[in-house]
């Protein structure tokens, strides 16, 4: 036992000689590259989802279709199928139906290019944090033909359909001579940025990208991010519902294995006392 | 002729039976060997009293077997192998099905508790010289069963029917095609179409939950079987059977049961608390477990910008990506990722030292080795990220990758210790094999 | 002597101890998978309770409707038909519906909230075929006591026009009466007697 505790402290400490070195130009590379905002969620608040499924049920579900999420899931979220009925069902006549969308596949290729992706299990694929930057990152951009872009997706198909909410925003670039001023001016902005290289030599500068509101919408800033961030709580909530009671069946489970730990520790030592 | 009756004494481990139950238990004797295999693989199967932490790895392997078939037979029931609906029917486990998601999370954290619990199950080999004569077939039945638990995985993994499952069955079957002459037609073979599509997903079910399985529980019966014909190894590499006493027992030899069930009893607990901490609160485990693209549907016309196969299999595609296409082929790659997934098989013939056991054993089996498992390990992690993740090296060395260079460094360093193994193993200074065990 | 008792008696309380843990634990693992295999939410939301519009039905039609893929009767029955129930009290086998088949707003003279209207499982209580509707003019095949009512081909069972048995036929007992209420004057719901689901 100790020799192959020694072998593999050994062994551990090769493998940390040979890799440590490789990383270090690794870290500074990624210094410029855009980092996703972190998104504030937080899946036992009943009134962040509630209100989040509103959201997702009056903006997304139009093109977006959930169809492995059933309608009277939502009674998880405190929902009773009455208030779902009457709230949350506009396209479908039963609470017991699947989260469809009339728009056929083929439909959606002609209008936006590509087909809406299924949101089911979106956030697993893409995580909370891609989310809440991608929808608080669209901007006015008469080069595309929905006359939308975003910063964290370039030439997304999507239009920003929450435009109402957040208002207009435009891309803002602004020019720096060095990196390092440039990564100055990124962590004082608010909202996501990212650093983008244009010109050689001379001639080289850092450019600093970002979105501003031009047009307001419905809501300020940070009523938008609340929005945002209701919404992407519900789209995790719904890319795996049962998550929360998973966590508490894991914690009765450690607890019992603690018990049989105890127990067969015990019963391991009382039988190997025989052994010499 | 006189019939001949066994009259088997059946000692329980509170007492001898007697009464109804022991008569049954005769009934039963006369005409099945019951206790006589209870007796030859359990009871009065002597293995050394001298097993470390590293012996857990083969029983905990068997659980972990179970576990699979169990939970395999379950999602089973609910899942569609049909290319328009596998990836919905999937999520219909986990959200539909009551209890699903605990079926579905138990065998994909499974999957890579197998592989995890077989691989270190070799490292005991290696480290203790268990594959050296006379377990020569209990190692190369292992390595078989490696190998089925490889081809296991890859047809179970394209079943989600996710972005990853469907590119990385693209990919592999592709490889095939490199094969001179008769790739292209066998690559076809394989998928029954001219891309991973419906057919490929059924035949891949069909494999993975009944004819991969059948060999498998086969290879493992045989795998036990010349186990228990020659006896286990230890971590001192002696045989335990030279020193016997008056009735014929091994001196440092004690019944499997109860002295190792007892003691597995309580590996498998320790190994299910690490296994249930994974499963309800990482399931995915950063992406390692159940990879992020697989959350997508697969799309033939989208490929993922970055395809990584599953950590289990990641040392052996660095391999493949590492060798450099020569003769305008492919071929020369995948022959080599070919040759790095079977060669160990070859190890009770490359190891020449007079010694087993790691711990008599010299400096340079020992540097060897270690210098075996860093670059194994260095090759599964750069088969997780793209070649292009630690940047280029400068002009000066042509501006090539550097994580290529270092995966090709490790690959030499990977087969130097099989192909070098008969010389540095008997020109190894070793130390003095003691008579006995020592503990 | 005593102190060898003392290690076999702690080890039999730990041998039962462990083994009576891990068979709980073996039980509490095996529960998630016997649940799995019980209806899912699919087969639920299918399941799920059917309305039925009435309004279109004429006297002495049958509707059928489709409740967990089951096939359920509509019956609007004439003045007649209930005459002819009434007639056929002493032919049945549970003429006062005993065997609770029904829900207990349906254990009456005609198995109904209303007389008019009856609602059955058609689903003998045989062996699960459905039977076929025979009015009162089927007396040349069904005998001269028939009053109309239901046959089943499979076996050759008699139900009357309120789903109840007659004697001496293979099937045991009455068909069975599913849950049901009146949203409204014409419409049923099937599936579920609380009102506001």
């Amino acid at each position: 036992m100790t020799q192959a505790a020694k072998f593999f402290s050994r062994a551990l400490a090769c493998f940390t000689l040979v890799v440590a070195p490789i990383f270090i130009p690794t870290a500074l590379a990624s210094s410029g590259e855009g980092k996703l905002d972190r998104a504030p969620i937080d899946l036992r608040d009943a009134a962040s989802l509630q209100s989040g499924a509103k959201v997702f049920v009056n903006y997304c579900l139009n093109c977006h279709a959930a169809s492995m999420m059933r309608y009277n899931r939502m009674r998880d979220l405190g929902l009773s199928d009455i208030q779902i009925k009457d709230n949350l069902l506009f396209t479908a006549e039963k609470v017991g139906e699947m989260m469809n969308v009339g728009m056929t596949r083929k439909d959606a290729k002609e209008w936006f290019g590509a087909a809406p992706p299924d949101l089911s299990v979106l956030a697993r694929a893409r995580g909370a944090d891609w989310l809440y930057t991608y929808l608080r990152s669209f901007y006015r951009d008469p080069a595309t033909p929905t006359g939308w872009n975003n910063l964290l997706f370039e030439k997304v198909a999507m239009p920003h359909a929450l435009w109402p909410l957040s208002g207009q925003a435009a891309l803002d670039v602004r020019e720096f001579k060095t990196d390092e001023a440039a990564i100055a001016a990124k962590v004082q902005t608010r909202t996501y940025s990212r650093i983008d290289e244009s010109g050689e030599g001379d001639a080289k500068l850092f450019l600093l990208k970002s979105t501003k509101i031009v047009t307001p919408g419905a809501q300020t800033a940070a009523q938008y991010d609340a929005t945002v961030r209701d919404l992407v709580t519900y789209l995790v909530w719904m890319s795996e519902p049962d998550q929360l009671y998973r966590k508490h069946v894991g914690i009765v489970v450690l607890y019992v294995l603690l018990i049989l730990l105890v127990l067969t520790f015990a019963l391991y030592k009382n039988f190997w006392k025989d052994v010499h | 002729m006189a019939a001949t009756h066994k009259e088997p004494v059946v000692v329980t481990c509170i007492g001898p039976l007697n009464g109804p139950a022991s008569s049954l238990l005769t009934w039963v004797e006369q005409r099945f060997p019951m206790m006589e295999n209870w007796r030859n693989h359990l009871a009065e199967y002597y293995a050394p009293k001298n097993f470390n932490f590293w012996y857990y790895f083969g029983s905990l392997a068997m659980f972990v077997l179970v576990l699979q078939i169990v939970t395999g037979i379950f999602l089973t029931m609910h899942y569609k192998p049909d290319a328009s609906q596998a990836f919905a029917s999937v999520e219909y486990i986990m959200r539909e099905v009551p209890f699903g998601w605990l079926v579905r999370y138990m065998h994909s954290t499974g999957a890579s508790a197998f592989f995890i619990v077989v691989y270190l199950h070799m490292l005991r080999g290696l480290l203790y010289g268990s594959y050296r004569q006379p377990r020569e077939l209990i190692w190369i039945f292992g390595m078989l069963i490696y190998l089925c638990l490889m081809a296991e995985a890859f047809f179970g993994y394209l079943l989600p029917w996710g972005q990853m499952s469907y590119w990385g069955a693209q990919v592999i079957v592709n490889l095939f095609t490199s094969i001179p002459f008769i790739g292209p037609d066998l690559s076809l073979w394989i998928r029954g179409d001219y891309v991973v599509s419906d057919a490929t997903l059924n035949r891949f079910f069909a494999f993975h939950v009944i004819a991969i399985p059948l060999v498998l529980l086969g290879l493992v019966t045989a795998h036990l079987l010349a186990l228990h014909e020659v006896g286990s190894n230890n971590p001192d590499g002696i045989e335990i059977n030279d020193h016997k006493d008056a009735k014929g027992r091994p001196l440092d030899g004690i019944p499997f049961h109860p002295y190792y069930i007892v003691k597995d009893a309580y590996g498998v607990v320790v190994f299910l608390i690490v296994f249930a901490t994974i499963l309800f609160f990482m399931p995915e485990m950063g992406g390692y477990f159940l990879e992020y693209n697989n959350f997508i549907p697969a799309d033939p016309l989208k490929t993922p910008t970055h395809i990584a196969p599953v950590w289990y299999f990641t040392p052996y595609y660095s391999i493949l990506r590492a060798v450099p296409p020569m003769f305008n082929s492919q071929f020369p790659g995948v022959a080599v990722f070919g040759i790095a997934s079977v060669i160990m098989i070859l190890l009770p013939w490359l190891d020449r030292s007079p010694v087993k056991s790691i711990r008599y054993k010299g400096p340079i089996f020992k540097s060897a080795l270690t210098v075996f498992i860093v670059a194994f390990l260095v090759l599964g992690y750069l088969g997780t990220v793209p070649t292009s993740e630690w940047g280029q090296f400068g002009e000066w060395l042509g501006g090539v990758d550097r994580a290529t260079v270092v995966a090709r460094i490790c690959s030499v360093a990977y087969f130097a210790f099989f192909i070098l193994m008969p010389w540095y193993s008997a020109i190894d200074k070793t130390k003095v094999v003691p008579q006995r065990v020592t503990g | 002597m005593s102190d060898s008792q003392d290690i076999n008696e702690s080890r039999r309380n730990l041998i039962v101890a462990s083994a009576t843990a891990g068979g709980a634990a073996a039980v509490g693992v095996a529960l998630p998978f016997a649940a799995s295999m019980l209806p899912s939410e699919r087969a639920k939301a299918m399941g799920a309770p059917v309305e039925a519009d009435i309004s279109a039905l004429q006297p002495g039609e049958l509707q059928i409707m489709e409740w967990r893929g089951k096939p359920v009767w509509i019956l609007r029955r004439t003045k007649e038909m209930l005459e002819g129930i009434k007639k056929s009290d002493p032919n049945v086998a549970d003429p006062g519906s005993e065997v609770p088949l029904q829900p207990d707003y349906a254990k009456n003279a005609f198995r109904s909230i209303k007389e008019e209207f009856v609602v059955l499982e058609g689903v003998c209580s045989h062996l699960g075929c459905s039977p076929q509707f025979k009015g009162s003019d089927a007396k040349a095949e069904m005998g001269a006591e028939w009053n109309g009512g239901f046959y089943c081909p499979c076996h050759g069972s008699k139900f009357d026009l309120a789903g109840r048995v007659y004697k001496g036929v293979p099937a045991p007992v009455n068909l069975s009466v599913p849950p049901y209420t009146y949203l409204s004057e014409t419409k049923i719901l099937i599936g579920d007697d609380k009102k506001g689901a």
